[in-house]
């Protein structure tokens, strides 16, 4: 019986060590950029456009919350599935487009705040979300159920935290560009987010007209990215001059 | 010494043990493995609110501990009852693989789901599962009455190769399951052991088909792994056709649970046929003759 006592405390203690050896350590900032200097105004271009659909539009899945009833009371009719959203005008929603390559190697001005996401009749609002790296999240739950926020990063720390009922918010920050990061609820696996986090703040997501605006530009050459979670991701070069506005539309197709 | 009570318990546990892997399937099929981010406590609860996914993970953690006090009760029963040292060291055995395996789930709740410890959880599972369907046969009236031996050349090496095979085939399921490797592996195996599993069956019945002990086995294995094949393609055609869904559809968590649940089976009886060929089979005289000339 001893025996068996101290190999299975071996056991457990190998297993264990080794499981330790798995955990993701957080990952350090980035060298620091140089200072950070206001974009010249005077010079600053802008990118705009769309993101089109062609082909059949899908048809947008329902969601059952049977599962959980304070879910299935926030809605008179059952909510949709945000993946695929086609706007009336044949654009697309939910895209991510961002400055892929091309963006000096500065510091951009911080942000004016923090970024939101919520949890609100057990469907995390926005669906889409765009935020600077090292940019405060501010986490809420407004629903009268359990959530857990589990992003799923490659390249960040994941986590997974409990946030109960109206509870507290939390704080979460990204350290490094990463596009995009899943965010899923496993007490309700129809959630999901997705948040794209960037070093500059050259990034949009395409909304309920499906078009984008990414101001404030240095003139350069640019890769611009735009990413969509079912349709994948297109680039396409683009060259803007000083205080030039220049339109540049993406299609995906369904 | 028959002790009926003893088998009854022990199959009552075989029975306990195989709910707990459906019910390990069902977090895993209905996404739920993270929905408590904590352990051993949930929402730092003994009883947390059970609704979604909490439903699934906590409950599972609820059959689990079940299942730990009746191994441990197991063991100690047999402990104080049983003559046979073997009997006693595989059941303390069982009790230390159970904790085990509670250890393995905590850390895949804590660390995240890695892989390579999901993976262990789910094989784990599956081999406590056959441990505990071997001490329901070795507690059994029909193990201590025995039976008459039988010559054959060779079932020995195929029962042990088509068992460990089905482990293979577990293990490679459970990789594909958790995203540690892609489905084809898992369907190249799927025709590996069903062949292999044909090729025992059909051995034993025709040498043995008049053998109750051997034949039995023999034919459950058969049916098993038939019903096995179809609910691994129902498994994955549920899946392919479920791809577009929001959450997981009771269809494909149904064919997928019963999937894993079969698989189960399939190990615990071939682990059983091959413990009945080991005791009712012996190998030809003239075969062990020339052997230990050899030697």
């Amino acid at each position: 019986m001893k025996k068996y006592g101290i190999s299975f405390a071996v056991a457990s203690a190998l297993i264990l060590s080794g499981c330790g050896g798995e955990k993701k350590e957080e990952p350090k900032s980035e060298a620091p950029a140089p200072a950070a200097a206001p974009v010249d105004e005077a010079s600053a271009a802008t990118i705009n456009g769309k993101v089109a659909f062609s082909g059949t539009k899908p048809a947008m899945r329902n969601i059952s919350m049977d599962a959980t009833p304070a879910c299935a009371r926030a809605h008179q009719t059952p909510p949709k599935s945000e993946e695929v959203i086609v706007n009336d005008n044949g654009t697309l929603r939910y895209t991510f487009v961002w400055v892929k390559a091309g963006v000096p190697d500065r510091q951009w001005p911080a942000p004016s705040g923090p970024a939101q996401l919520d949890q609100l009749g057990c469907i995390y609002r926005p669906h889409m979300l765009g935020v600077r790296a090292g940019q405060d999240i501010e986490i809420t739950n407004s629903d009268p159920t359990n959530h857990n926020i589990h992003p799923l990063p490659k390249v960040n720390r994941e986590w997974n935290e409990s946030q109960p009922p109206k509870g507290e918010k939390k704080v979460k920050q990204f350290p490094r560009e990463e596009v995009m990061i899943a965010v899923k609820c496993n007490v309700h696996p129809w959630m999901r987010s997705w948040i794209g986090v960037v070093n500059h703040p050259f990034f949009a997501v395409t909304g309920e007209d499906g078009t984008f605006t990414i101001k404030g530009l240095p003139p350069g050459e640019y890769t611009l990215e735009a990413w969509h979670e079912k349709f994948g991701a297109k680039e396409v070069k683009v060259t803007v001059g000083a205080k030039e506005s220049k339109a540049v539309d993406f299609e995906f197709k369904g | 010494m028959n002790h009926p009570w003893l088998h009854r318990y022990a199959l009552l546990l075989a029975a306990c043990t195989l709910f707990l892997v459906v019910a390990g399937a069902l977090v895993t099929s209905n996404d739920a493995g993270l929905s408590v981010p904590d352990w051993p406590l949930s929402y730092g609860k003994l009883m947390p609110e059970m609704e979604g996914g909490i439903f699934w993970e906590h409950g599972h953690r609820m059959v689990a501990t079940t299942v730990g006090l009746l191994t441990i009760g197991l063991a100690i029963w047999i402990a104080r009852v049983e003559r046979r040292r073997w009997m006693k060291q595989l059941a303390w055995t069982a009790l230390a693989a159970v904790v085990a395996q509670g250890l393995l789930g905590g850390m895949t709740v804590l660390f995240l789901l890695p892989k390579p410890v999901s993976i262990s959880h789910a094989c784990h599972a599956q081999l406590f599962f056959s441990t505990t369907v071997a001490i329901a046969l070795f507690t059994s009236a029909a193990w201590r009455r025995g039976g008459r031996a039988v010559e054959d050349s060779g079932l020995h090496g195929l029962a042990i190769a088509v068992a460990a095979s089905v482990f293979l085939q577990l293990a490679l399921g459970a990789a594909a399951r958790h995203q540690a490797l892609g489905v084809l592996p898992h369907v190249l195996g799927a025709v590996l052991a069903t062949g292999m599993v044909l090729w025992l069956v059909v051995r034993v019945l025709i040498r043995h088909a008049d053998h109750d002990q051997l034949r039995k086995p023999a034919l459950a294995l058969l049916a098993i792994v038939v019903a096995q094949v179809f609910l691994g393609i129902g498994a994955y055609m549920s899946r392919i056709a479920t791809l577009d869904a929001p959450q997981p559809m009771p269809v494909m968590v149904a064919f997928t649970v019963a999937h894993v649940a079969v698989g189960a089976l399939t190990l615990a009886v071939s682990i059983l046929l091959a413990i009945q060929i080991f005791r009712y089979v012996r190998r030809p005289e003239a075969e062990l003759v020339a052997q230990s000339v050899t030697a």
